[in-house]
């Protein structure tokens, strides 16, 4: 079976306005399987960003290569098919909806694909349905709270019924209700079978996706399950990044000859495995 | 200097349909010197307080004092009032516009009508302050990381040197490094100036470090207002408010409804650590005890 | 922070709110320019009447579509004092060095009378039409005019996009003129070169989010498929049903009534 995202020797980068490149991605390989859930940690200019953006043809490589479903995004023809498949949600909530409705936010991606009007309705209902706005649907985008509106944004992506959706730090403008909001949604979303990739700085979030890639300068420095990564808690912070706190005091507990079990990410599971 | 908050009302468009009210009988003081932190879910009214006591807003009931001053009136000693404080919004390089760095942050102290030697002085301190280059000075700050303007924005209102310094999420959007770094140096200011710190946030955890008085805020309402380690260990308060309890503070909790011995006011994970090891020693000795009385 | 302007959508279910956009638009299109060309008393209370019952079936309430007459109160009375002392007729009174004529009285007073009108038909129309679907019927009567190359449809989305954004955009003007006051800048100081200064402090960093917003929003449109406006179906259609034909009916027969009025005086 083909890997839903295949990415060899990846490299990016840009002009500065002064003169001179910025190498955003220097050699990045990276597979992805259908139904994954992979998080993507590193400090501002790792890359993080920049490397999604390739998954939907937003960008082009300098060098290298990516595929998506097994589609070239260097192939112009193919980045409509491309857009279909990647669903992106930004990190702010604003900037990302375009009409002064939600159902009519909602049907933007249909409408750009030319559905016939009662196929856009359709999918607006089942998106509306699925991130639970249905009451919401005609109100302006400014009646909504920041979660809301997140929520708005990963139902137009749904809209055009994805394979996969890539989230930039969806959640950090949010407050903390707001922000499990969206990350059980996230969650929900991958256990119906969508590839998800998220973008995040709060390590707490990253425990819940089964692979965590850790990025620096523009490489990929860690490729793992989120146990492996977290023990690694020097490294991580010499890259600009900490631990979850469960993460961090399973550690202190174990420099002390305290013996725990692996695995142990979020508060709850070092309750458990301490009683 | 004291910040005193007296039954402080307001509603937004009032009289409308769209009519809402943002605080309610909000009263609370604040003295010289005090590391404060507020905390609520959006809509709670953290930003509308603030705003009051920077003297930005007029309060539909009540009043903001500052030394017996009320800060919103347009006299001259309100005025000078409000010039005492500092307001930082969330996001605050949004409002950078200058061509320079040193212009941007010697923007404040201009218009507070000082003299060329006197600006250069404050422009200086207050991008040491920051830990930015002087070499950035001549820079345009739009060319800079978002981290660094950030800096620049904290900078120009460092410069006016206020007494009071109010920040609204002044972390948010930062990764990691770049939040423990901007803390680092907004308490190392706070030290250095023996000013009064506000500070207004979502991560408890990242306030507990900084502040000594918690102030919660829930539908415009202070529902609390205490130590910090008093108010940040009551869970059931910070979850009806609609907050995350720090991650010790839960675990601590959890370890205690099983019979563990801890204190539950250990708000950081080096604390939970100390707490849970000093527990467990205990409780080990209990469990050898009992082990040898069954072995026997 | 929620901000109500004075003329703004006012979201309700009355039988005006129901008709078709493109049916107002034109109707309040026309009825404007009858106000204009309407001379005889006639004419004036027929207009009235008219307007009067999409008043009522508009459901707007009747303080609220008066107190948008205040953003021409001034323009009225310059233009009633100017009629009043310049018309010349039959004089009335004299002040000074004017006079004022019995004629220059009633085309003053005409003249204000036909500009409550113009406010009240066009604050009826944004009463009762979202902005979106003031765009959208917008598009759609101007829609032949793209066979001849212009650019209606993106001018469309470019309306539909700056409407959505404009509660975002004050918003913003807020917060920044708020952080520059607390940095020592007087927005309502009397001295007009001290309020020139606060301009570009307020200007700079507002033209650079915005800047920043449409570049994001043009990424997003990007990521959502977005690929120009000329394949685009749309969600919700205009259609014109019975009420709307029957609408449009009978504001073509005031209008040919008082064109009627108006020719045989």
């Amino acid at each position: 079976m083909q890997r839903f995202v295949e990415i060899r020797g990846l490299e990016y980068s840009y002009p500065l306005d002064g003169g001179g490149q910025v190498a955003a991605l220097r050699g990045v390989d990276l597979t992805i399987e259908r139904g994954e859930f992979l998080a993507i940690v590193g400090s501002n200019g790792s890359g993080k960003s920049t490397l999604v953006r390739h998954l939907n043809g937003l960008l082009l490589p300098t060098a290298g290569q990516v595929q998506v479903d097994g589609l070239l995004t260097s192939d112009p023809g193919n980045l409509w098919a491309i857009r279909q498949r990647v669903g992106m949600v930004f990190q702010n909530p604003d900037n990302q909806i375009v009409a002064s409705t939600v159902e009519e936010d909602i049907a933007f991606g249909p409408e750009n694909a030319a559905l016939p009007p009662d196929e856009i309705r359709k999918r607006v209902d089942e998106a509306l349905a699925t991130v639970g706005l249905t009451e919401y649907r005609t109100r302006p985008p400014q009646m909504l709270s920041g979660g809301q509106r997140q929520l708005l944004a990963i139902a137009g992506t749904l809209a055009t019924r994805p394979a996969c959706i890539i989230f930039d730090e969806p959640a950090s403008m949010l407050d903390p209700a707001h922000r499990r909001q969206v990350l059980d949604t996230i969650r929900r979303l991958n256990a119906e079978g969508l590839t998800i990739v998220l973008i995040t700085q709060a390590m707490e979030e990253a425990t819940a996706a089964q692979r965590v890639l850790v990025m620096h300068k523009g490489c990929i420095v860690m490729d793992g399950s989120p146990d492996k990564v977290f023990e690694h808690g020097g490294q991580l912070r010499s890259w600009g990044l900490d631990l979850p706190a469960a993460v961090e005091i399973a550690h202190h507990l174990r420099e002390r000859d305290w013996r725990l079990p692996q695995g142990l990410l979020t508060v709850e599971q070092l309750a458990r495995a301490l009683c | 200097m004291l910040i005193q908050v007296e039954n402080l009302c307001h509603i937004y468009v009032p009289g409308s349909p769209l009519a809402r009210v943002a605080l309610h009988e909000v009263s609370l003081q604040v003295g010289s010197g005090e590391r404060v932190g507020i905390v609520g879910r959006t809509g709670s009214g953290k930003s509308t307080l603030v705003q009051h006591i920077a003297g930005l807003l007029t309060p539909s009931e009540g009043q903001v004092l500052i030394d017996g001053v009320a800060v919103h009136e347009r006299t001259t000693a309100a005025r000078a009032a409000r010039r005492r404080v500092g307001l930082a919004f969330q996001y605050p390089e949004d409002q950078i516009f200058e061509q320079t760095v040193f212009r941007e942050v010697a923007f404040g102290p201009r218009n507070m009508g000082l003299n060329k030697a006197e600006i250069a002085e404050r422009v200086r301190w207050a991008l040491e302050m920051v830990r930015l280059d002087p070499v950035m000075e001549s820079r345009s700050p739009f060319t800079l990381s978002g981290g660094e303007m950030r800096r620049v924005a904290l900078a120009s209102i460092l410069a006016m040197r206020p007494e009071v310094l109010i920040l609204d999420e002044p972390t948010a959007g930062l990764d990691p490094r770049g939040r423990r770094e901007l803390l680092a140096r907004v308490r190392a200011w706070q030290v250095e100036t023996g000013a009064t710190l506000v500070l207004v946030s979502h991560n408890l955890d990242e306030l507990a470090r900084v502040v000594e008085r918690v102030i919660v805020l829930d539908r415009g309402q202070v529902v609390a207002d205490g130590p910090t380690r008093q108010v940040l260990s009551d869970s059931a308060l910070l979850s009806a408010a609609g907050l995350d309890v720090p991650q010790s503070v839960t675990l601590l909790r959890t370890l205690r409804e099983a019979g563990w011995d801890v204190r539950t006011d250990r708000l950081l994970p080096e604390e939970a650590v100390e707490e849970i090891v000093h527990a467990y020693a205990g409780h080990a000795t209990a469990l050898g005890a009992l082990q040898t009385v069954e072995a026997m | 922070m929620n901000l109500l302007l004075p003329g703004m959508y006012m979201a309700a279910d009355s039988a005006l709110h129901r008709l078709d956009p493109r049916v107002k638009m034109v109707a309040a299109f026309v009825l404007m320019v009858l106000a204009f060309a309407a001379h005889s008393l006639a004419s004036y209370a027929l207009l009235t009447t008219f307007v009067v019952i999409v008043a009522i079936l508009s459901a707007a309430p009747p303080i609220a579509l008066l107190r948008t007459l205040r953003t021409i109160f001034w323009l009225g009375c310059f233009m009633f004092f100017f009629r009043l002392f310049t018309t010349p007729g039959q004089p009335l009174v004299a002040v000074g060095q004017f006079t004022i004529t019995r004629e220059g009285l009633l085309t003053g007073a005409a003249q204000i009378y036909r500009l409550c009108l113009l406010v009240i038909i066009s604050a009826l129309l944004t009463f009762t039409t979202s902005p979106a679907q003031l765009a959208h019927g917008l598009e759609v009567l101007f829609k032949p005019l793209a066979q001849i190359g212009l650019p209606v449809r993106e001018f469309a989305m470019v309306l539909t996009i700056a409407l959505r954004f404009a509660p975002a955009l004050l918003e913003e003007i807020d917060k920044i003129s708020k952080a520059q006051q607390v940095r020592g800048i007087d927005m309502y100081s009397r001295n007009p070169l001290r309020q020139m200064q606060s301009w570009v402090p307020l200007f700079v960093p507002i033209f650079v989010a915005a800047f920043r917003r449409a570049e994001d929003l043009a990424t997003a449109m990007e990521a959502r498929g977005f690929r120009g406006t000329q394949l685009r179906t749309r969600l919700h259609q205009l259609h014109m049903t019975r009420q709307d034909l029957i609408a449009a009916l009978i504001a073509l027969a005031v209008s040919l009534a008082i064109l009627g009025l108006e020719r045989s005086i």
